[in-house]
């Protein structure tokens, strides 16, 4: 009766405590360049050395710039040198390295899947919070710190406490339009940004499984935000089917065997859950945020709601403040908020399904006059087919930037970021104050609500703008 | 290595909001650094300073009364959001100690432990009194004894904490978990020979 955790936990148990820790085996790591330099440093310190650097996959992908000269050179003195200190540490300890101009480099979320080396019933770890987002293959993957990662490196293990266990059932046809994205958001809105804090949250029901793997990569990499550092999806023919043929993947010699293996993990019929939740997706609308946590989604819709028709003073006080960052009045419909910037692109939404989905949308139509609107594909191999498809074309036409693959306009860290007070419609995965930029505000959307907000000049119904 | 820790006896500074992010504790664009150190600087930035980069007076943090405080009091689901450990890296250049609140985030609490930091959970109310206790009468003194596992508020309030057992005994000694690992060496060694002949396709060269 155990659930998909349970099982892929329990065949990673290398010991155990008294207390109840135990010492998790990690098959694999990514890395990238923000939160791994001061773990290398540790190792140098310690007079340590990296376990097992096959294991382990680097990318650059936070800071660099989205412009094509980045080749030839990155004016940021300390982007520059995290780049080249990546470089350094991952050539150094003879592990992989996707360069910055490897045609396979992106978002490090993106990069891991396409490649195949994450596969069902693995355990693997990132230094980035939206590692989540690879428990679409029925994975334990989880976002580490540093000194975690640098215990990775040298130990190839973790310890680690038993999370609860939360399952999400949802069931229901999305709409023509609604999106995993949306999905996701009103998972949030319902059981709020901390209430899967302590848990594995795993995605079960019909909506989910006739999701495509980008679509539940979607679903998953937003478990964070409902304060879960685990969400998961048990593997099935679409996992199989995916990771077909891919690099990373088993090699045909040893593919019956790996999906023999991974058949034997979904959770079973009888498994305890220690809370379920129940979304229904048939009636769900395109969601988008109104406040500074991503648990303030809407359908699009509402209105921004009033503060002061909230009985709990803590909540009431919070909403106050948000809605001052935000500049937003109670009562006004989300469709009269004008929007500055849009951004398509970020973990949660830079795959090649987001891209088309935000390209039919744009296509024969163009962006606002009073809009800067940028598409940021994951990786290069989703550029490459972007361009393949002629989409970059449609953006382009439409009056969109299209740029080279990274973290972009999601995290304000690199060239791409909001100036104080600028309003952005984007499809990346936190609308916290000051993410996007210092002052920067932020409403969290789909990759077709945000195309249509570039058309309209303001939040849109993108079910009225592509009618 | 990490920090000792074992009690302190500070002035409480009080951070009355829920849902703090580790964006708001340290925005991104510090995290460029190659060290652990020094980030003290970008600490709560946005909340520190205006847009003009003067301090904002009736910030906690630039008020003098509560200067020198090692023990920050906070609102629910502290440190949400990024994985970031310079969260607790720029907490403790700044001077705390410590972090008392109702909940935390995983990860955040996590690196916490990882860095010598205490992060305390309380009951909701018992943290509200103590934000309201700490607001009234800024300098109110807040005593965490980790042995005892006991908070004293400023009004004299004892409140017990849990934790677990071996971040308690880590804290209390500063010990050096990586090392405290690779005296299993022998047994992950044996793992990996077991799950290389069950699995043998995730033991091939990601490097090629």
């Amino acid at each position: 009766m155990p659930t998909l955790f349970e099982k892929i936990r329990d065949r990673h148990v290398v010991t155990s405590r008294e207390d109840g820790n135990v010492l998790l085996y990690i098959d694999r790591q990514l890395i990238h360049e923000v939160t791994s330099p001061q773990a290398f440093e540790g190792l140098r310190t310690a007079g340590r050395s990296v376990r097992r650097p096959g294991a382990m996959l680097a990318v650059p992908d936070h800071n660099v710039p989205t412009t094509p000269d980045r080749t030839v050179r990155i004016d940021d003195r300390e982007s520059r040198e995290q780049i080249e200190e990546l470089r350094k540490n991952a050539l150094g300890a003879g592990v992989a390295l996707f360069d910055i101009t490897d045609p396979r480099q992106g978002i490090v979320h993106i990069i891991g899947p396409e490649s195949g080396l994450v596969q069902p019933g693995i355990t693997i770890v990132c230094g980035d919070s939206h590692t989540g987002t690879l428990g679409a293959f029925g994975t334990i993957a989880f976002g580490v710190g540093t000194s975690e990662v640098e215990h990775v490196l040298a130990t190839q293990t973790l310890w680690q406490r038993m999370p609860r266990r939360m399952r999400v059932m949802v069931n229901g046809a999305l709409r023509s339009l609604v999106t995993p994205k949306d999905v996701i958001l009103a998972v949030i809105a319902k059981i709020g940004a901390s209430g899967g804090t302590g848990y594995a949250i795993e995605f079960a029901g019909e909506t989910i499984r006739r999701m495509s793997m980008e679509g539940r990569m979607t679903v998953c990499n937003m478990t964070i935000e409902a304060g879960a550092r685990f969400g998961l999806i048990a593997p099935d023919e679409t996992t199989f089917a995916y990771l077909s043929g891919r690099p990373l993947a088993p090699p045909p010699s040893l593919w019956d065997a790996a999906v023999a293996d991974w058949k034997s993990l979904p959770s079973d019929p009888d498994a305890a859950w220690d809370r379920e939740v129940a979304l229904d997706a048939s009636n769900l609308e395109p969601h988008v945020t109104w406040g500074t946590s991503p648990q303030d989604a809407l359908p699009v819709g509402g209105i921004v709601p009033d503060p002061e028709k909230q009985e709990d003073p803590g909540e009431r006080a919070r909403m106050r403040r948000a809605l001052e960052y935000m500049a937003l009045s109670p009562g006004t419909r989300l469709t009269a908020i004008p929007v500055d910037k849009v951004f398509i692109g970020s973990c949660t939404n830079s795959r090649i399904e987001d891209l088309r989905a935000a390209a039919a949308v744009a296509k024969g139509r163009k962006v606002h006059a009073d809009v800067t609107a940028l598409v940021v594909p994951g990786s290069g191999l989703v550029k490459r087919q972007a361009e393949e498809e002629g989409l970059d074309r449609v953006f382009v036409e439409a009056g969109f930037q299209w740029r080279l693959p990274g973290c972009s306009m999601c995290l304000g860290m690199n060239p791409d970021k909001l100036k104080p007070g600028e309003r952005c419609a984007s499809t990346s995965n936190r609308n916290f104050e000051g993410r996007q930029g210092p002052g920067g505000r932020t409403h969290l959307m789909s990759p077709p609500m945000a195309a249509a907000a570039a058309i309209a000049g303001r939040i849109a119904d993108v079910r009225e703008v592509a009618r | 290595m990490i920090g000792k820790f074992v009690s302190l006896s500070t002035v409480g500074v009080p951070l009355d909001r829920g849902n703090v992010d580790t964006d708001a504790i340290i925005p991104a664009r510090y995290l460029k650094t190659l060290k652990r150190t020094g980030l003290g600087v970008g600490l709560f930035f946005a909340w520190r300073y205006d847009a003009e980069g003067a301090p904002r007076p009736d910030f906690p943090l630039n008020r003098p009364e509560y200067h020198g405080g090692e023990v920050l009091v906070a609102g629910e689901n502290f440190g949400c959001g990024s994985s970031r450990e310079h969260a607790v890296w720029a907490l403790m250049d700044f001077g705390f100690r410590a972090v008392i609140a109702p909940s935390f985030s995983d990860i955040f609490h996590s690196n916490c432990l990882k860095n010598g930091m205490l992060p305390v959970t309380l009951p909701a109310a018992a943290v509200r009194s103590m934000i309201d206790a700490l607001l009234a009468a800024p300098g109110g003194k807040v005593e965490v004894d980790l042995p005892a596992q006991t908070v004293r508020g400023p009004d004299g309030g004892i409140h017990p904490f849990r934790i677990d057992s071996f971040a308690k005994k880590c804290l209390l000694e500063g010990l050096d978990e990586i090392a405290l690992t690779l005296t299993c060496a022998a047994e992950i060694g044996r793992y990996e020979r077991e799950r290389k002949k069950a699995t043998p396709w995730l033991f091939l060269d990601l490097a090629g």
